[in-house]
């Protein structure tokens, strides 16, 4: 499955050795062993962290008073799938509804999945409960997009960045508690001595640093960022971002930067994933994407980002999307972006494209050889143009 | 956060703390809430009101030294003289008396009511709010049809069947057709914190089902119980009245204004006194508690302004 | 289906009012808010001018009172607690600040009108679009039912609401986020009015949408020659539409500038700032160049220049001086039209 290509760049791995990259699609397919199989093979960046394989959620809509019976499904995840590499940021771009939050609440197993798998360092974990579930927690933790209602207004600071170690007791002992979240305060670049306030006696910048804390506080090796700046001033906005960049080379961190904002995304992002409506629509490193899209979805979002450069108003081209985004609960067929797409063809509808390296790039060197999910992908440079 | 300043000028100057400064204190909400309550002159009033009641209701002794059962038909109707400044009621018994005496069964009532109303429906409807599925369906469907009983009509109908008239068959009965109301209110107040994110902060970080309630759903979802209880208490009081009243509540010996206000109804045009103090004392009593629960929501909840 | 558009810009600022008299005018305009924790102060002393077919664009954080001046203007602040203790709104060189409350209704929706950030909650959710939009005809211009739905449906042909005849019944929950906030387009355009103010009109919506208004809303006001305040934090959105920019800060305007000539040179370390901090491709890897320290608290907003604290530039000049808003000029002392700055240090950020 082209599903299981563990890398744009890995062109020579066995799974290239299936070429049903135009296949109409089975994502369902893909089978533990096949998952497995894709662990052990080799890769440029050394093992992946994390790998998502076909993850699926499905929310139930429901009719009835008493008992309820099923009359339909939100797809807000239909079958994702990417790696995550040890010490890299992973950008996960997409407009509302594209299920890009639903994929960060899966991965913290705060949602459980329909389908599909989530590896961490081999072990599944969307099958995971009770003690086991627990101890990859400490691994994995996020920082959620509104700092205002993400730390309980009932509780002192020094209890939010607490209670990891409260939940965990095995990582600090309890005499060393106290010493450890003045630490971590410093760390995230607030006063120590604040550790007897609560939430409300800070600002939203200040609250998100908080939030920062309480993340690092059981020493993860991956942190799930949703939105983590989109509710910030934009003049604090860029105090977060260095903050979790620093933190990042210090605690050697993997990232999953999920955002809106695309120029925010560039600046942190190794890697860049740009979901739409469940999918993945196409995946590279941040170049890759931002200088040589070749899916129309990901060039239409390029291009209709203001650009802070008001003589580019003249000579920006700019790719006007008409409609909205589809309803999940009843996505077009075929090809999600059918319905807003100039180059939709009745292929477009019959056949659902994979995300892969498109066949016209395979094996060239060309920064467009990445995994896009377009029947007729192609290289538009929108940002320059 | 002054962002907080534009949106919502009224509430948020609280929220407004200066965090830059080195000396402020750490000011919990709910140590906001009480500085708020202590500069409320409705609060205040409320409060020395309620404190004279519960002292009233506690120790009558301090207040009279006449016996409120010791009647002397001599006596019937007669109207203020020294040593009884509110006359005597129809049987000869001291209105002043009867009055303080009477003030016990109602606080009771009250009290009783509304802890048993909060914890059975707060804790019903906690639940229910917390876990969702198909507890919730019938709880919900339970309180509907709870919703569907007027409380008068059954109490004359349950209270007379059963013919109790005992301060604890009234208590039982009041908690039994009043819970649904603060079920539904913990339901829904449970549900808005249970989707917060600093819940799904906890549930990220580990945390067991009874810390996240205790810790974080609970502290949270307890305010509008909290407020919605203490206006209650006031109106269990007068249903109690009305109870009484209707001669289906509580009932001799137990001294009660609502019997005292029934008995006095009949007479109302040849000794107003007898009506006027018992019915003044349960005005006044059932009006302390909803400015209390009225000065608890503001300082609990600013928005509500 | 999507067109890709060479977009032409926004056409040149045309000439002000009748009779030199600009469209709105707004002079030494405070506001504050009186709390439990004590006065806050959301504008104090703001100045701007907007003329018809002019695009302003308000510029600003969260509490720099880019709002609260737009409310004031409307007429729609919450009071008390809020108050107005000095200035003045002209509009059409006439005070609405001490018009009749049946004055100002005259003028609210038929000659200034408002679009709002959250277009749902701006929407009755219980009566229909249509009922909704033409409610503004039956209301002001007392036409008849009928003739109010007719009206109704060329409105959401304006906006481009697809299927405007078969969805003039719908209500604001059956639209989607962009197509409610195409329909709070239509209603504030309805009467014709002559200023609009949009209060962050894309900032709920998403990117591909964003532009789809945007650029409805600089066309329609192109056709009826409107006066626009945009009010954003948006860089982007800005240098998209604007003519000129006012940048606010604490209450105040700290610069005023030409759209081309904010972002080529601010003279204002604030606006300097915010244009720094944007992540530029050359500086992948960096650290972000970031504002340091935090907004101010309006119950105590520090002496002197409000941004002190948090400039670069600072001297002792600017913790006791508050900065008037000079004249910007070029090194040889040429004026540079429609440009000030409240900075004493304005000579050194724009030329230093």
């Amino acid at each position: 499955m082209a599903e299981l290509k563990k890398d744009d760049k890995a062109v020579d791995q066995p799974a290239d050795a299936t070429p049903n990259t135009t296949e109409v699609e089975k994502v369902d397919a893909a089978t533990a062993e096949e998952a497995v199989a894709a662990i052990e093979a080799p890769v440029e960046r050394g093992e992946p962290i994390l790998q998502v394989r076909n993850l699926v959620k499905h929310f139930p809509l429901t009719q009835g008073i008493l008992f309820k019976k099923q009359v339909g499904a939100v797809k807000a995840v239909d079958g994702v799938s990417f790696d995550l590499y040890q010490g890299e940021t992973l950008g996960i771009v997409g407009e509302s509804g594209c299920g890009k939050s639903t994929v960060a609440k899966l991965l913290m197993t705060l949602e459980r999945a329909t389908a599909g798998e989530v590896f961490y360092k081999g072990q599944d974990i969307t099958k995971l409960s009770g003690r086991a579930l627990k101890a990859v927690r400490r691994n994995i933790q996020m920082v959620f997009q509104d700092p205002y209602t993400s730390l309980n207004p009932r509780m002192t600071v020094g209890d939010i960045i607490g209670e990891p170690f409260e939940i965990h007791p095995e990582v600090a002992p309890k005499g060393d508690r106290r010493r450890k979240v003045q630490d971590l305060l410093d760390v995230v670049g607030l006063n120590p001595e604040y550790i007897n306030r609560y939430p409300h006696q800070f600002s939203g910048g200040q609250r998100q640093r908080i939030g920062i804390a309480r993340g690092l506080a059981l020493n993860p090796e991956i942190i799930i960022c949703d939105e983590p700046v989109s509710a910030l001033d934009v003049s604090v906005q860029a105090q977060v971002v260095n903050l979790m960049e620093k933190l990042q080379d210090e605690f050697n961190l993997s990232y999953i930067f999920i955002a809106h904002d695309l120029s925010i995304v560039r600046h942190i992002s190794d890697r860049v994933g740009v979901m739409y409506l469940g999918k993945m629509a196409e995946i590279g490193t941040d170049s890759e994407i931002y200088d040589h899209p070749t899916h129309p979805y990901t060039q239409a979002l390029l291009s209709a980002v203001p650009v802070p450069d008001p003589d580019a108003r003249d000579r920006r081209e700019r790719i006007i999307l008409t409609g909205d985004v589809p309803s999940p609960a009843n996505p077009p067929s075929g090809c999600r972006f059918r319905t807003r797409c100039w180059k939709a063809q009745p292929k477009c509808a019959e056949e659902m494209p994979l995300l892969a390296v498109p066949e016209r790039f395979k094996g060239s060197d060309s920064p467009a050889a990445h995994e896009s999910a377009c029947h007729f992908a192609e290289e538009k440079d929108v940002v320059h143009a | 956060m002054p962002d907080l300043i534009e949106k919502t000028p009224s509430g948020a100057a609280a929220a407004a703390a200066p965090a830059a400064e080195k000396r402020e204190k750490p000011r919990s909400l709910w140590g906001d809430a009480w500085g708020t309550l202590r500069r409320n002159p409705v609060f205040i009033i409320s409060a020395l009101l309620i404190l004279l009641l519960v002292t009233v209701s506690a120790w009558p002794g301090l207040f009279t030294s006449t016996d409120p059962r010791a009647c002397n038909l001599d006596q019937s109707k007669v109207g203020s003289t020294s040593g009884h400044p509110f006359g005597f009621d129809i049987q000869g018994c001291d209105v002043y008396a009867r009055t303080i005496y009477g003030a016990r069964a109602s606080v009771t009532v009250g009290i009783c009511v509304t802890v048993g109303v909060a914890l059975l429906g707060g804790v019903l409807g906690g639940l229910a709010g917390y876990f969702g599925g198909w507890w919730d369906a019938l709880l919900s469907r339970i309180t509907d049809i709870f919703f569907g009983i007027p409380l008068l009509l059954g109490g004359l109908v349950f209270l007379s069947v059963i013919k109790g008239g005992s301060v604890w068959t009234v208590i039982a009965f009041m908690i039994a057709l009043s819970w649904p109301q603060i079920a539904r209110i913990a339901r829904s107040s449970v549900i808005t914190v249970k989707q917060q994110d600093y819940v799904q902060a906890a549930k990220a970080l580990g945390a067991s089902t009874t810390r996240i309630m205790l810790r974080h759903v609970l502290p949270n979802a307890i305010a509008p119980v909290i407020v919605v209880s203490t206006i209650a208490l006031g109106t269990y009081i007068s249903i109690e009245a009305t109870l009484s009243y209707l001669g289906v509540g509580l009932k001799p010996p137990t001294i009660s204004w609502g019997q005292d206000i029934s008995s006095a109804a009949q007479q109302y045009r040849n000794a107003p006194h007898m009506l006027l103090w018992p019915a003044g004392a349960l005005s006044l009593t059932v009006l302390s508690f909803i400015m209390l629960g009225d000065a608890v929501r503001d300082a609990l909840d600013p928005k509500l302004r | 289906m999507t067109t890709i558009e060479k977009t032409d810009s926004v056409p040149a600022p045309r000439a002000g009012g009748k009779g030199g008299t600009p469209l709105l005018q707004v002079r030494d305009l405070h506001v504050e808010f009186h709390t439990r924790d004590g006065v806050a102060k959301a504008v104090n002393g703001v100045n701007y001018t907007v003329n018809a077919g002019e695009t302003l664009a308000v510029l600003g954080e969260s509490g720099s009172g880019k709002s609260v001046t737009a409310q004031a203007i409307m007429g729609i602040l919450d009071m008390p607690p809020g108050k107005i203790p000095q200035g003045e709104i002209l509009f059409h060189g006439e005070d609405m600040l001490k018009m009749s409350g049946e004055q100002r209704r005259k003028i609210r929706g038929r000659k200034i009108a408002m679009i709002f950030q959250d277009a749902l909650s701006s929407l009755n959710p219980v009566l229909s679009v249509g009922y909704q939009l033409g409610e503004m005809f039956r209301v002001h211009q007392g036409l008849s039912k009928k003739e109010a739905k007719l009206k109704a449906i060329e409105l959401m042909d304006r906006v481009r609401i697809p299927a405007a005849k078969d969805r003039v019944s719908d209500y604001p929950h059956q639209f989607s986020g962009g197509m409610r906030q195409r329909i709070m387009i239509a209603m504030a355009l309805a009467l014709e009015p002559e200023l609009i103010i949009a209060d962050e009109p894309t900032t709920a919506l998403d990117v591909t949408v964003q532009a789809q208004v945007m650029d409805l809303l600089a066309e329609l006001q192109r056709e009826y020659n409107m006066g626009l305040i945009l009010i954003t934090h948006d860089l982007g959105v800005v240098a998209d539409v604007a003519d000129k920019i006012a940048v606010m800060y604490a209450g105040r305007i700290v610069e005023t500038a030409p759209v081309h000539e904010l972002y080529k040179r601010p003279a204002h370390p604030y606006t300097r700032g915010l244009l720094d901090s944007i992540p530029r491709l050359d500086q992948k890897g960096q650290e972000l160049f970031a504002i340091k320290g935090l907004p101010p608290n309006l119950l105590k907003i520090p002496t002197g220049c409000a941004f002190n604290p948090r400039c670069p530039k600072a001297q002792d000049i600017c913790r006791t001086d508050v900065p008037a808003l000079h004249t910007v000029t070029e090194q040889d002392g040429a004026e540079l039209p429609g440009r000030g700055s409240a900075c004493h240090f304005w000579k050194e950020t724009i030329h230093g």
